[in-house]
C-alpha cells in the first residue's frame, strides 16, 4: 500500500527544557522519571508510523496517551521536540511559515473535538471558512460549500447559527467546511466523541460512505476501540506516548501485542472485525451461498443460518472459490478468546 | 531615639529647590514645543468646532429625528425611541439646547478618538504580555489620579480651551475601551482559534475573522464605559474652558444656583442614559446569535 504520511522518530517534551531532555529519553529516562525528577513531560517518544494513501489510520489510546498532540504534529498545530513528518516528499517540520500556511489551506483540513465552529457565523459562513481563507470569491465558495453542506445533510441549515443546532448537526457543519477545502488529507481529532452513541453511529456511517467515493487520507483520533475498530483500515495503539501495536482491525483483534491491548480487545464484537477470509478452510464440493472474503463473520452467521448445508463459499475479488466456512466456524471465530479456558473452569 | 518618631525627610529647602527643578524643566518644556504641540493639534479643535455649528445649526426637530431613528436601528425597542427624544425635548424646552449639543459634540469627537486609539492599544495588548505589563499599571494611574492633577500640566501645555479639556476627558474615558479591548480578545475561544490556525489563516485574517468579531460584545461594553465616563469628565474639563452643560453646573456652584445645576445635572443624565440604553442594546443584539435552540 502506499504511504502518504510517515512519521519518523517523532518526539514531544513538554517543559522549559525540552533538548536537554530529549538527550535523557533517548538513554532511556522513563516518563514517569522524566515527570517526577525533571518536571518535564513526556509527550511523545519516538514515533514511527506509516500512513496509508487513501485510507483511514486510527490512532487510538486512552486520554493522556499522546493521541492528540501526535495528530497535531501533523498540519504542525504544536511544534515538535525532534523528528519528521514527511508527506508527499516534503518535511513538514521543516517548512517556512509560508510553505506550511499553504500546506494547511490547501492539503489538510481538519476537524475538531469540540467543533471549534465560529459562533457568530451562518452554517453556510462557517462552511465557507477555509475557501475565504484560501482566498476563493464569495458567490463561487458558497455555491461549492453548499454541495457540502447537503452531502452532510443539512440542506435546509444554511442560515441557522451553531448554537441554534445540536452536537451532531454541529459536527456535520465541521466535517462540511473540512470537506469543502478539496484538500486530500482530513485530520480529525476526536471528531465523535462528544457525540451520543446513536448519533455517533450516524456520523461514522456518514463518514464512511463519504470515503467511499472521496477516497482521502484519514487521520482519525479515538478513545473508542469499537470506532476504531469500525472504520480504520489501520490502527496503531498509542500509551503513554509511545505506539505499542500498528495494524489491520483483524490483527489488534487476533493478535494483540501485549496483555494492555489484550485487556481492550476481549470485550470487542469479534464478528464485527473478523472477515471470512480469515477463518476459511480448504474449499469443498458442498454447496452454499458464495460470500466475498472480506465479509465480517457477524453479517456471514444470518446467510450460512439459512443455507442448507449450513456452509459458505468464500470468493475472491474476481469471484473465484478460495474456501469454505461452516456454521461452526462462524461461531467459534465470534466467540470470546476467554471462552475455552472458562470452559474448563466448569 | 528621636530618628524614630522624627521621619527622615528632605530639608525643606531641597524640597523647594526639587520642586521647582520639575517645574521649571517643565516650563522651559513648555515655552520650546508648546507652539508646536498646539498647532499638531490644531486640526482637532478645527473639526470639534465643525461639528458643534453644524449641530446647532441642524434644525431641531431634525435632530430629534434622527437620535430616534439611531435609537431605533440600534435597539429595535420602541421604548427606547420614545424616551430618547421626549427627554430631548425636555432638554430643549428648559432651555438647554446650545450647551447640550456641545457636550454631545465634545462627547462625540472624544468617543471616536478613544475608539481609534484604544482600540489598536487594546489589540497591541492582548497580543504581547510585554506590552501589557507596560500598559496596564498606566492605565491604572489614568484611571486612579484625580483629574485636576493632570489637568495642570495640559492647561500649562496647551492653555484653557477645547483641546485641552478634550484631551483631559480622553484621559479619563479611554481606560475601559483599551481594557475592554485586550479582555475580550484574550477571552476568545482557544479552540476556535486552533481552526483557525488549522485552515491556515494569517494573522491578520485570525485577527480580522475571528478575534475582533468574537471580542465585540466586550469591545462595545468598553465603548458604553467609555461614553458613560466622558459625559461624568464633562462639568470638570469645563473648568478649563470646555464649553457644554457643564458651565452652567461650574456657575451653580459658584452662586449656589440650585435650580439651574439641577437641571443642566439632569440633561448630563439624560443624555447619558440615552447613550448606555443605545449602546447597550446594541451590544446585545450583537450577540444574539449566542441563543440557542433551548432558549
Amino acid at each position: 500500500m502506499e504511504t502518504k504520511i510517515e512519521i519518523k522518530h517523532l518526539y514531544k517534551i513538554f517543559g522549559d527544557d525540552p533538548q536537554t531532555m530529549l538527550q535523557k529519553v533517548r538513554d532511556g529516562v522513563s516518563k514517569d522519571e522524566l515527570n517526577d525528577q525533571y518536571n518535564h513531560v513526556l509527550g511523545l517518544s519516538d514515533i514511527n508510523l506509516k500512513m496509508p494513501a487513501k485510507g483511514i489510520q486510527v490512532v487510538m489510546g486512552l486520554s493522556g496517551s499522546g493521541k492528540s498532540t501526535l495528530i497535531r504534529h501533523i498540519n504542525r498545530l504544536i511544534e515538535p521536540t525532534a523528528g519528521e513528518v514527511w508527506i508527499d516528499g516534503e518535511n513538514v517540520l521543516s517548512m517556512d511559515e509560508k510553505t506550511l500556511r499553504d500546506f494547511r489551506r490547501n492539503r489538510a483540513s481538519m476537524v475538531f473535538q469540540k467543533f471549534a465552529l465560529l459562533p457568530h457565523r451562518t452554517v453556510m459562513e462557517n462552511t465557507i471558512y477555509g475557501l475565504a481563507i484560501q482566498g476563493m470569491a464569495e458567490k463561487k465558495a458558497e455555491k461549492h460549500a453548499s454541495h457540502w453542506i447537503e452531502r452532510v445533510g443539512l440542506a435546509g441549515y444554511e442560515d441557522n447559527y451553531p448554537g441554534q443546532l445540536s452536537g451532531g448537526m454541529q459536527q456535520r457543519v465541521g466535517l462540511a467546511r473540512a470537506l469543502a477545502t478539496d484538500a486530500d488529507i482530513l485530520l480529525m481529532d476526536e471528531a465523535f466523541s462528544a457525540l451520543d452513541p446513536l448519533i455517533r453511529t450516524d456520523m461514522q456511517n456518514i463518514l464512511l460512505d463519504l470515503q467511499q467515493e472521496l477516497h482521502k487520507t484519514i487521520v482519525f483520533i479515538t478513545h473508542d476501540l469499537e470506532e476504531a475498530l469500525r472504520i480504520g483500515d489501520q490502527i496503531a495503539i498509542l500509551r503513554d506516548g509511545e505506539v505499542i501495536q500498528q495494524g489491520t482491525p483483524q490483527q489488534i483483534v487476533l493478535k494483540p501485542k501485549d496483555d494492555y491491548i489484550a485487556d481492550f480487545t476481549k470485550d470487542i464484537n469479534r464478528g464485527r472485525v473478523i472477515q471470512l477470509k480469515t477463518i476459511m478452510k480448504a474449499p469443498n464440493d458442498k454447496a452454499g451461498p458464495e460470500l466475498s472474503g472480506e465479509m465480517l463473520v457477524e453479517d456471514a452467521a444470518q446467510l450460512v443460518t439459512e443455507s442448507p448445508s449450513s456452509q459458505a463459499r468464500v470468493t475472491d475479488d474476481h469471484g473465484n472459490v478460495i474456501g469454505v466456512v461452516g456454521i461452526n466456524d462462524l461461531i467459534r471465530a465470534m466467540a470470546r478468546p476467554d471462552i475455552e479456558s472458562r470452559l474448563e473452569e466448569l | 531615639m528621636e530618628w524614630l518618631t522624627e521621619f527622615p525627610e528632605l530639608g525643606r529647602r531641597d524640597l523647594r529647590d526639587f520642586r521647582k527643578g520639575i517645574d521649571q524643566g517643565f516650563k522651559e518644556f513648555t515655552r520650546s514645543y508648546g507652539e508646536n504641540i498646539e498647532s499638531f493639534f490644531e486640526p482637532l479643535l478645527h473639526f470639534l468646532i465643525w461639528l458643534e455649528k453644524f449641530l446647532l445649526a441642524t434644525p431641531w426637530p431634525l435632530f430629534i429625528a434622527f437620535v430616534a431613528l439611531v435609537a431605533w436601528l440600534a435597539s429595535r425597542s420602541i421604548k427606547i425611541v420614545v424616551g430618547s427624544a421626549i427627554s430631548l425635548f425636555l432638554i430643549g424646552f428648559l432651555g438647554m439646547w446650545e450647551d447640550t449639543m456641545s457636550t454631545v459634540s465634545i462627547i462625540i469627537v472624544c468617543t471616536l478618538l478613544c475608539i481609534g486609539l484604544g482600540l489598536p492599544i487594546g489589540i497591541l495588548m492582548s497580543r504581547s504580555d510585554r506590552a501589557q505589563g507596560i500598559v496596564t499599571p498606566i492605565l491604572d494611574v489614568m484611571q486612579t489620579i484625580p483629574s485636576f492633577v493632570y489637568l495642570i500640566p495640559v492647561v500649562m501645555l496647551l492653555g484653557i480651551g477645547k483641546v485641552p479639556g478634550l484631551l483631559s476627558v480622553i484621559i479619563y474615558a479611554i481606560p475601559p475601551m483599551i481594557r475592554l479591548t485586550n479582555l475580550g480578545i484574550r477571552l476568545v475561544d482557544k479552540e476556535v482559534l486552533e481552526a483557525a490556525d488549522a485552515f491556515g489563516a494569517s494573522p491578520w485574517q485570525k485577527l480580522t475573522q475571528v478575534q475582533i468579531p468574537l471580542a465585540l460584545p466586550n469591545i462595545f461594553a468598553g465603548v458604553n464605559q467609555t461614553i458613560m465616563m466622558s459625559l461624568a469628565m464633562v462639568v470638570i474639563a469645563s473648568m478649563i474652558g470646555v464649553t457644554g452643560l457643564g458651565q452652567p453646573v461650574l456657575k451653580a456652584i459658584s452662586n449656589q444656583y440650585l435650580a439651574m445645576g439641577l437641571l443642566n445635572g439632569l440633561a448630563i443624565v439624560a443624555l447619558a442614559i440615552i447613550f448606555d440604553r443605545i449602546s447597550q442594546s446594541y451590544g446585545k443584539r450583537l450577540q444574539s446569535y449566542r441563543r440557542g435552540l433551548g432558549e
